[in-house]
Order: C-alpha cells, then structure tokens, then sequence
C-alpha cells in the first residue's frame, strides 16, 4: 500500500511536469496587411517555417530581393503576377499559382504586418 | 496485487500514452493559432506545423526546432537557388567576439550558418566581413540589428544567451560542435 501510494505521487508529479516543460513552439509567420484588407481581402499569413524547410534563406532574401522586414518590401497582386517577389515560385509551375487567393490570404480581421512569434518566447532553453 | 497498486500501473501506461500526445500538443494548429481564419476554407489546405515541425531535430525555444541540426542530420536539405542548380558552399571558420564586457566571449561558427545561406546575406549589408569593423552591441541586437535580424524573429531567440556567449566552441573544430549538439536529440 505505501509503496503504491509512492508510485501515485510519482504518477501525478510527471502528469503535471511534462506538460509544464513543454514551451509552445512561436510559428514566426509572416502577417502583411499593408495593403490587404483596405482592398477588401483577408490579411496575409506568410508561413516563414514551410517555406525555409524547401529553400534556403538567401534564395528569397538575395535572389529574389526579399527585404529581411515585414510589410517592407512593397509587395502587390500586380508585381506577383508578373512573376515578383512571391510569383517567382507561385507561377503555377514551381508552386500553386496567384488565383488560389485563400491560401495567402487567411488571417483573421485586423492583423498588424509583423512577425508573429519573434520576441515572444516564454524564456530560455535548457542550454 | 492490491487494487492501489493496479491502478498505479495503469496510471503509469496512461502517462506512456499520454506523453507524446502532449508532445504533439506543443505545435498549435492552424485552426487555434490566432492568426488563421478558421471559416476561411484554406485552413483545410495548408500544412499543419506539427505535420512537419514535429519529425524534426526538437529544440526547447522558438519553434521547438533545431534548425542547424535539421540540415546537418540530412533531415531536410534546403535549395541553394530556385532551380536546385547551385550547390551549398560551406566556410567553416568560426569568428570569435572577444570584447564581450563581463559576458563570456561570443562564438559564431560560419559552418552553421554557410548550410542556410549563401555570403551575400550578410556581406556586406549586415556585416562588413572584415574583423573588429562592427560595432556589434546587445542593445543593436534587440533592436533587430546585425544578428537580431534573424535571431529572435525567425532564429532561435535572444533569451538563449549562452548559445552564442560561449568560449567551450572556440577551441573546437565545427566537426565536434556537430557531435555535441547531436548527443543532445
């Protein structure tokens, strides 16, 4: 009996400890809403993680003249389409093409343009 | 055995179970992030981090990965160039910042860095690739200048000080930074 009593307090001290250690991950996604929703579309979420898992940062932020700020490159429809910034890939040929309007622009009403995840983090690691 | 310790067993294979369900937790869905439109049809489309982010090298800070380890493990081998034409170039010196006030001496290993990026990412419109030319600050940093232009937006965070303030990797050739941050999985 005590034994088992020991055991239940182990128990319970790591149901409540593993979740604690757990830190939620900050996504780093881009938000650009310089332009969006006063043209009557949804604000756009830049997925920074999906895209750095596929290319390499200089890619995008040399080859293709990314500026390393959010909302600062002056990104529109018109310059995408004619194969800029996000249409040298979204072309319908290295990826999905401008029409799918959704799958950028999907946040919810009154995003700020910024990076979302930066400078939030809930404290160091364990080294 | 007694009921008290049957019920601890079984407690016991629920943590089992329950453990790397909370794991998978750590990645919010699209859906709940805050950020997405869940009426908007396209959170039915586009990839769920955990999907991808959980099958990689775990870190405790940012988005829980372990981006440099990623790469070197081969577990994702990112593009060079658009077309795949243009092969990774690795320089594998380490810069040592030894005016570091009462902090230890900062270490910065090319060899991590060269494995996502080609020179012209920071050479020379962040750094100007000559020794004791930038007046690199903490202050500089957290205001998102030179490393703070990555670290702490998109790189691991500016909370995580002794990953840079580090004179144990000064000594050591990247080869055997490799193996440490490896023993760490």
């Amino acid at each position: 009996m005590k034994a088992g009593n020991r055991i239940h307090r182990f128990v319970w001290l790591a149901l409540i400890l593993v979740p604690a250690a757990i830190a939620w991950a900050e996504y780093a996604d881009v938000i650009i809403n310089e332009t969006s929703e006063d043209a009557g579309v949804s604000p756009v979420i830049y997925p920074h993680w999906f895209h750095r898992i596929r290319y390499q940062c200089s890619v995008c932020h040399v080859d293709l003249n990314f500026k390393t700020k959010a909302g600062g490159n002056g990104i529109t429809m018109d310059k995408i389409i004619e194969g800029e910034y996000c249409g040298a890939c979204h072309n319908g040929d290295i990826a999905w093409s401008p029409e799918n309007c959704d799958l950028c622009h999907s946040g919810v009403e009154g995003l700020e343009t910024g990076i979302r995840g930066g400078h939030q983090t809930s404290g160091p690691g364990i080294y | 055995m007694n009921r008290a310790s049957i019920s601890s067993v079984l407690l016991a294979i629920g943590v089992v179970i329950a453990t790397p369900m909370l794991l998978a937790g750590q990645w919010s869905s699209l859906r709940k992030d805050g950020l997405h439109d869940p009426s908007n049809p396209a959170v039915r489309v586009l990839q769920e981090p955990a999907e991808s982010l959980s099958l990689l090298a775990p870190d405790t800070a940012g988005n829980n990965v372990d981006w440099a380890a990623a790469v070197r493990l081969g577990q994702i081998s990112p593009r060079a160039s658009l077309d795949n034409s243009r092969d990774t170039e690795i320089l594998d010196t380490v810069v040592v910042m030894k005016n570091s006030l009462t902090l230890l001496p900062v270490t910065f290993p090319h060899e991590a860095h060269t494995a996502w990026m080609s020179c012209a990412m920071c050479h020379d419109g962040i750094f100007v690739a000559e020794n004791d030319a930038n007046d690199i600050t903490m202050a500089k940093i957290l205001d998102g200048e030179y490393c703070g232009v990555c670290h702490g937006a998109v790189s691991f965070p500016l909370t995580e000080c002794n990953r840079c303030h580090d004179v144990s990797r000064q000594t050591q050739a990247p080869a055997v930074n490799g193996d440490a941050t490896v023993q760490r999985q």
